[in-house]
């Protein structure tokens, strides 16, 4: 297995706050703008870019972590199964404009499960989605809004996003098996 | 922080003796994920046993447990049959093994058991080799999924398990309650002190779980206890043959408003139900500020919705 480096920690940086600036720039005036993460790296995606998002629009973006584990359709692929881990909505969601956050986009699966999850915490008005990369794959018609990397990768690699908060280091790296 | 994934080991729950201590930390960590989905404001549903067939198979009587059982399958989205022995071919004479070979036909995925004779669930966990078994209690032989949302119950309050001290007493020769705790408070260090009458207080108790410590006097342990719980006297089980009187029970064994002056005002105060107000425990101590009695039948719901899901996911697994 090999890895190679796509985006390092600065890059990965700029990406950020160009998202930031994309999300501000559609939602600036929009008071009820939350952020949701999806566990795991979504979380700490979400919440760097709500203090970005602070301190562009002045205000407060609140944020919260979806866990959708109960939602997959895949639990019975891979070793093991992920284990359960709370979901925590700290404001309500009626009426609000809520940006999902996720790491990597690839067969869409999660956002499928991710949008059931977040229903059944209530109807925001609307619902979008920013992601760091998009890995290409689709097997759902699901798209992001707001994207940092555009990636067409073969199914033998794997994406994966570091965050200092859960991996001590930021950057995007590409894997390839055999 | 990563995705940590797991598949629990065990195809059945019969009874907390066959789980290591990780299998029922697994379970305790798991029910409180579920508890969140049980404390949101709209919708405490979700899909993961969506499509997944549930037998419940009682064949001794319960309500409690019957419905935190029922709720906990329809948070977890699953499609439930009831079935009880008055309204089966039981009362024309079909045998145990006969019923569960006449379930599995039928494919279901999951079968919840109660059964008035111990070990019974472990008999049909022989027969039945395409679902997984819950034991929602076997005669006095065990009741895990008890035993752990007393368990919860404490882990949730006092932040741990181990080096708390517990009392459980009273009729502790009839209860499988007692059982399932015993195996689950020793494998995961807590220190337990039986409480009873002689003639309801098998010494031979100490033969299997070593550690414990077995009096007959209530008043001389209560100061040191982190929790105590009371159980139900079982006079459909014939404890009434066991004591002298009522009246002397209540005199020594039952938990009032007196004794509970001399707990740690910290202590905790559990009892599985259905309770027999006035005999093993007093109104003004099962709803004082020590008892989390109720704490316990919220706390079941989330826990046999962890079990459901991980016995589920192991089978899904297999």
């Amino acid at each position: 297995m090999t890895d190679a480096c796509l985006l390092d920690a600065e890059r990965m940086e700029s990406h950020l706050q160009r998202l930031c600036r994309e999300i501000a720039a559609a939602f600036g005036t929009d008071q009820s703008l939350a952020l949701l993460g999806i566990r795991s790296r979504g979380l700490p995606l979400a919440e760097r870019l709500a203090v970005k998002l602070g301190a562009i629009l002045g205000q407060e973006v609140p944020v919260g972590v979806l866990d959708i584990t109960l939602y997959r359709d895949d639990l019975s692929e891979g070793a093991g199964v992920p284990l359960v881990r709370p979901t925590e909505i700290p404001f309500s969601l009626k009426g609000r404009t809520v940006v999902l956050v996720d790491d990597v986009l690839f067969s869409g699966r999660t956002i499928r499960a991710a949008l059931d999850a977040l229903l059944d915490h209530g109807r925001p008005k609307r619902v979008w989605l920013a992601v760091l990369v998009d890995r290409g794959g689709r097997e759902l018609p699901i798209q992001a809004d707001f994207l940092g990397l555009k990636l067409d990768v073969a199914d033998n690699q794997r994406v994966s996003v570091k965050v200092r908060e859960i991996d001590g280091t930021d950057g995007v790296f590409l894997e390839t098996r055999g | 922080m990563t995705q940590e994934r797991y598949t629990f080991p065990h195809r059945h729950l019969l009874g907390i003796e066959p789980l290591e201590p990780r299998d029922i930390q697994m379970i305790l960590d798991q029910a409180q994920a579920f508890e969140e989905v049980c404390d949101r404001p709209e919708i405490k549903i979700v899909p993961a046993l969506r499509k997944r067939l549930v037998v419940n198979l009682f064949f001794e009587n319960s309500t409690r447990t019957r419905n935190s059982f029922e709720i906990a399958e329809k948070r977890l989205s699953a499609e439930i049959i009831n079935f009880y022995p008055d309204s089966s071919s039981l009362s024309k004479g079909e045998t145990l093994i006969d019923t569960a070979m006449n379930l599995q036909a039928m494919r279901p995925d999951l079968i919840v058991m109660r059964h008035s004779a111990a070990g019974a669930p472990v008999m049909l966990a022989q027969h039945i080799t395409k679902a997984s078994i819950v034991n929602a209690g076997d005669g006095a032989r065990e009741h895990p999924t008890q035993a752990l949302l007393d368990a919860y119950t404490l882990r949730k309050h006092f932040g741990r398990l181990e080096g708390l001290k517990v009392a459980i007493v009273g009729d502790i020769r009839n209860s499988r309650v007692v059982r399932s705790n015993l195996w689950l408070l020793t494998k995961m260090g807590a220190h337990v002190t039986l409480v009873g009458p002689p003639t309801l207080l098998p010494r031979e108790l100490q033969a299997t779980w070593p550690g414990i410590h077995c009096t007959n006097d209530f008043d001389a342990i209560i100061p040191e206890m982190d929790a105590i719980m009371m159980l139900r006297c079982q006079f459909e089980r014939g404890t009434g043959a066991y004591i002298p009187g009522q009246g002397e029970y209540v005199r020594y064994y039952q938990l009032n408003a007196a004794r509970m002056r001399r707990a740690k005002p910290e202590a905790v105060v559990l009892h599985p139900g259905p309770m027999n107000r006035g005999v093993e425990i007093t109104s003004e101590v099962a709803d004082g500020p020590n008892s989390v009695i109720l704490d316990q039948v919220t706390n079941g719901v989330p826990v046999r919705m962890a079990v459901l899901y991980l016995l589920n996911n192991a089978a899904m697994e297999a």
